[in-house]
C-alpha cells in the first residue's frame, strides 16, 4: 500500500468534504466533518481495504494523515 | 434426543424515544445523520416504574395467551438480564411466582448481554439433553436505558429496552436447535462496563460526565461503551465465530439460508456482512424502530424474519451474538 493509495482511501470516507482538500499532512482532527462516527468509518476502511486493525489508541497517538499511514504500514 | 424452539413472543415498552426528541434535547448533534449510519431511528423505553421482571412477566403472559400454553407445563425458567430487580433473590424466582409456574420448576437468572440469547438456548438444550427439563421458558429482559447518563447522547441514541419469551422444548416445535460455538475474552471487560453499583465499587454522588475525544461519555455510575474497541472486537472475532458454528454443524456458508446477528447497529453489521462475504439477501437487519435491545435483539429479529421472509421448513438459520464481556456465541436453528 502506497501513501497515495492510503490518502485516497482515507479521503474517500468523508461524505461532505472535498477530497482534494485533504493532504497527507492534513491534521485530521481539524477536518470539519471529523467525528466519532468518522473514526469508526476509517477503522472499518482500514480493515476492509488493507485487512489491518487500526485501534482507538493508534488514532489517539496520531495528528496527521501521514501519522496514520505510518502506523498502518508498520502493521503489515 | 432433540431440542426445539417452539414459541416466541416480543414485548416493546409503549414509550418511544424518537429522533425528533433527540434533536430537541441535543440541538446541533444532527441525529438523522447518525441514524443513516447506525440504522436506528427510534427506541422503546421502559417506564420509570417498569423493570425487568415486569417486562418479563408481561411478555410471558403474552406468549401463554398467544399459544394457549398452561403455565403448569413449564418445568424450568431461565431469565437473561443485566438489569435484575435485586441482587437477591434471582428475578426468575419472582417471575415463577407471578406466572403461577409450578414450584417444582427450576428457575435462575443468567447475567449476559448481547451473547445472552445464544447462551440461554445452549443451556436450555443442555437441560433437555440431560433429562432435567422438557419445557423451558427462556426470557430476555433489559432496561439499559436506566443505566445511561442523560447527557450520553451516543448511547441514548443506540440502546432500547425490550423483553422476549421463548419456549425451548423436547417436544417438536418450529425449529430444531443444532450445534453451538461459544467464546469469552475478559480482556475486553473495561470497554463495555458499568463500573459502580456492584460489590467492588459502590455508587457515588458524582453526576458529572466527561467526554473523551471520541464522544464516549464517562461517568462510573453509568454505562460506558468504547465504540472503537467494541467495533474492532466484533470485526476480529465474529468471522471466526461464524466459521466455527458452520464447522460444528458441518455446513458451508452457502448451506445457510439466513444469518441473524446481534442487531447492534447497521454500520457494524454491514462491515461484518462484507467481511464474512454473506450475500445481502441472506443477511437479516431489522432494528430501525427499536435499536440495540441487548440480549433481546436476536429473538426480535428472528420473530420478524419468521413473519416477514420466506423462512419455512428446511430453512437453516445461523444466529450469532457478541458483546459485553467480551462474550460471544452462535448456533444453527433448522426449520
Amino acid at each position: 500500500m502506497t501513501q497515495q493509495e492510503f490518502l485516497a482511501k482515507f479521503a474517500a470516507q468523508f461524505e461532505e468534504t472535498d477530497p482534494s482538500t485533504i493532504t497527507i499532512d492534513t491534521k485530521f482532527r481539524e477536518i470539519d466533518e471529523w467525528s466519532s462516527m468518522v473514526v469508526l468509518v476509517i477503522i472499518a476502511m482500514v480493515d476492509e481495504e488493507f485487512s489491518l486493525k487500526l485501534t482507538g489508541d493508534d488514532i489517539k497517538k496520531s495528528t496527521t494523515v501521514h501519522d496514520l499511514y505510518m502506523i498502518v504500514s508498520s502493521k503489515k | 434426543m432433540k431440542a426445539y424452539l417452539k414459541h416466541l413472543s416480543v414485548y416493546l415498552p409503549g414509550k418511544s424515544f424518537t429522533n425528533q426528541e433527540i434533536n430537541e434535547k441535543f440541538p446541533g448533534w444532527e441525529v438523522d445523520k447518525i441514524s443513516k449510519i447506525t440504522g436506528i431511528y427510534n427506541r422503546h423505553i421502559a417506564a420509570t416504574d417498569e423493570f425487568a421482571s415486569d417486562m418479563a412477566v408481561k411478555v410471558a403472559k403474552q406468549l401463554f395467551d398467544e399459544n394457549a400454553i398452561d403455565p403448569a407445563t413449564i418445568d424450568f425458567v431461565i431469565l437473561c438480564t443485566q438489569n435484575p430487580d435485586y441482587f437477591l433473590p434471582s428475578t426468575a424466582c419472582i417471575i415463577q411466582d407471578s406466572l403461577n409456574i409450578p414450584t417444582s420448576a427450576g428457575a435462575l437468572d443468567i447475567n449476559l448481554g448481547s451473547s445472552g440469547y445464544i447462551y440461554g438456548l445452549g443451556l436450555a438444550k443442555g437441560l433437555i439433553y440431560a433429562g432435567i427439563a422438557r419445557n423451558i421458558l427462556f426470557l430476555t429482559a433489559d432496561t439499559y436505558s436506566k443505566f445511561i447518563h442523560p447527557a450520553d447522547k451516543s448511547d441514548r441514541t443506540i440502546f432500547g429496552d425490550a423483553a422476549t419469551a421463548t419456549i425451548v422444548s423436547a417436544d417438536p416445535g418450529v425449529a430444531e436447535i443444532l450445534d453451538f460455538d461459544f467464546g469469552t475474552d475478559g480482556k475486553g471487560a473495561e470497554n463495555l462496563i458499568l463500573k459502580r453499583g456492584g460489590m467492588r465499587y459502590p455508587h457515588t454522588d458524582n453526576e458529572e460526565v466527561i467526554f473523551d475525544e471520541y464522544g464516549n461519555a464517562r461517568n462510573e455510575n453509568y454505562l460506558f461503551m468504547n465504540g472503537t474497541e467494541i467495533f474492532n472486537f466484533t470485526s476480529q472475532n465474529v468471522p471466526g465465530l461464524v466459521a466455527n458454528v458452520l464447522a460444528k454443524n458441518k455446513y458451508s456458508l452457502e448451506d445457510v439460508d439466513l444469518f441473524i446477528f446481534h442487531q447492534a447497529n447497521k454500520f457494524m453489521l454491514t462491515h461484518l456482512r462484507k467481511k464474512i462475504k454473506i450475500p445481502d439477501e441472506k443477511f437479516y437487519v431489522d432494528m430501525e424502530d427499536c435499536g440495540n435491545t441487548v440480549c433481546s435483539t436476536i429473538p426480535i429479529a428472528l420473530q420478524r424474519a419468521m413473519s416477514k421472509t420466506n423462512l419455512g421448513k428446511g430453512s437453516k438459520v445461523l444466529l450469532a451474538g457478541f458483546g459485553v464481556g467480551y462474550s460471544w456465541g452462535g448456533c444453527i436453528v433448522a426449520f
